[in-house]
């Protein structure tokens, strides 16, 4: 069984491969600072509803693209509300897929939005595992008796 | 009216994504602000008592800020991109109006668009948030809600005689709050001219010195 210290180091290591990687920016180190004693579970519950609206953005935008004729403005709508919330939980990656969808969807290019589509999916479940991991790490810290470590 | 504890102040904050709602109630709370948060324009109107006839040049007497909303708000922060009604919408009715024409806006978007900001600014709007919204912008609230605080109590005229100690004593508070609010606005002041402020610069300092003039007037007309 690891000890707490070592569990604190792998959290640290790991946060800071999430940064490193792109998968995090400081918008989410920005929600780690609103959590405190009384409100312990701020991030997680903001996450959760990310999770919970993400998963409706992609239903919505699959559905939009399958439509004989695709309205252009519905999905562009969608595809700036992902960007959005990715943007408010710090989803550097998935934001940034968005900003790309966005533009195909100016474009009316229907192939380039199939893939964006894709890529969003990807990326979008990368996240969301990489994020779990993350949390996962945090519950064997604070079972262990420890605390998690604030990574700038 | 006591001291402006920070828990008198009440934002309202509209947002059609319940992230960012959920985000900015925390943000606000954080700053010990009381929030209500909703998800229109349109429900924004109805918490604050709007009244469609209620424009500014109807021939209604002139009533002090506030006197026919509901709840108190001191202050509306909004998204810009909504469905149905956009916050710019929203900030035209409410400089429109005249019993909510005095309560300040901040608008908040994704999109960092310049025609957008200075249409906003020029419509009326204190600040202008690039989203995502963190605690640094969320500082940046508060003298623009001790302006409201100060011009309201300079319109509250004495109801009563109170005795001669209670008086002074309420005079000294009231006296410090106004210097207090003095250096929060001379700070902010100094702010505009150190960094690059979102804001039009030069109206911000004239709407500051008018204010400055009338915190200067106030202990003479109060002596009476």
């Amino acid at each position: 069984m690891s000890s707490v210290l070592q569990l604190q180091r792998q959290f640290i290591d790991y946060t800071t491969s999430l940064h490193n990687e792109g998968y995090l920016d400081n918008q989410f180190t920005e929600l780690q600072k609103l959590q405190d004693e009384s409100n312990p579970d701020f991030v997680t519950e903001v996450v959760s509803m990310y999770f919970e609206d993400s998963d409706k953005l992609l239903n919505n935008l699959t559905t939009a693209l399958q439509q004989r004729n695709v309205d252009y403005k519905q999905v562009d709508a969608h595809a700036h509300q992902f960007k959005g919330s990715s943007s408010s939980i710090g989803a550097k990656r998935v934001t940034n897929v968005c900003a790309h969808f966005k533009g195909f969807c100016e474009a009316k290019n229907l192939d380039g939005c199939l893939r964006c589509l894709q890529q969003v999916k990807q990326e979008y479940i990368f996240f969301r595992n990489k994020l779990e991991a993350l949390f996962r790490l945090e519950q064997q810290i604070l079972q262990a008796g420890g605390s998690v470590p604030m990574v700038e | 009216m006591g001291v402006a504890a920070d828990s008198q102040f009440h934002v309202l904050a509209v947002d059609d994504s319940i992230i960012d709602r959920k985000l900015i109630e925390r943000l606000l709370k954080t700053s010990s602000y009381q929030v209500t948060t909703v998800d229109s324009g349109s429900k924004a109107l109805q918490f604050l008592g709007f009244h469609d006839d209620d424009e500014v040049n109807s021939n209604q007497p002139c009533v002090s800020p506030n006197n026919s909303q509901e709840v108190e708000v001191n202050l509306i922060i909004t998204d810009y991109c909504m469905p149905g009604m956009t916050g710019y919408d929203l900030l035209k009715k409410v400089k429109k109006s005249s019993s909510l024409k005095d309560i300040p806006v901040v608008i908040m978007s994704s999109e960092n668009v310049p025609s957008r900001i200075s249409r906003c600014l020029e419509e009326g709007a204190e600040e202008f948030f690039l989203k995502p919204v963190r605690l640094l912008d969320v500082s940046k609230l508060k003298p623009h809600m001790m302006k409201t605080k100060i011009k309201e109590t300079h319109e509250h005229q004495p109801q009563h005689q109170e005795n001669n100690q209670e008086q002074q004593h309420k005079q000294d508070q009231e006296h410090q709050e106004q210097k207090n609010a003095l250096e929060i606005l001379e700070e902010v002041e100094s702010e505009q001219q150190s960094n690059g402020s979102k804001r039009k610069s030069i109206e911000e300092e004239s709407v500051t010195k008018q204010n400055k003039t009338q915190i200067q007037l106030w202990p003479i007309c109060r002596f009476d």
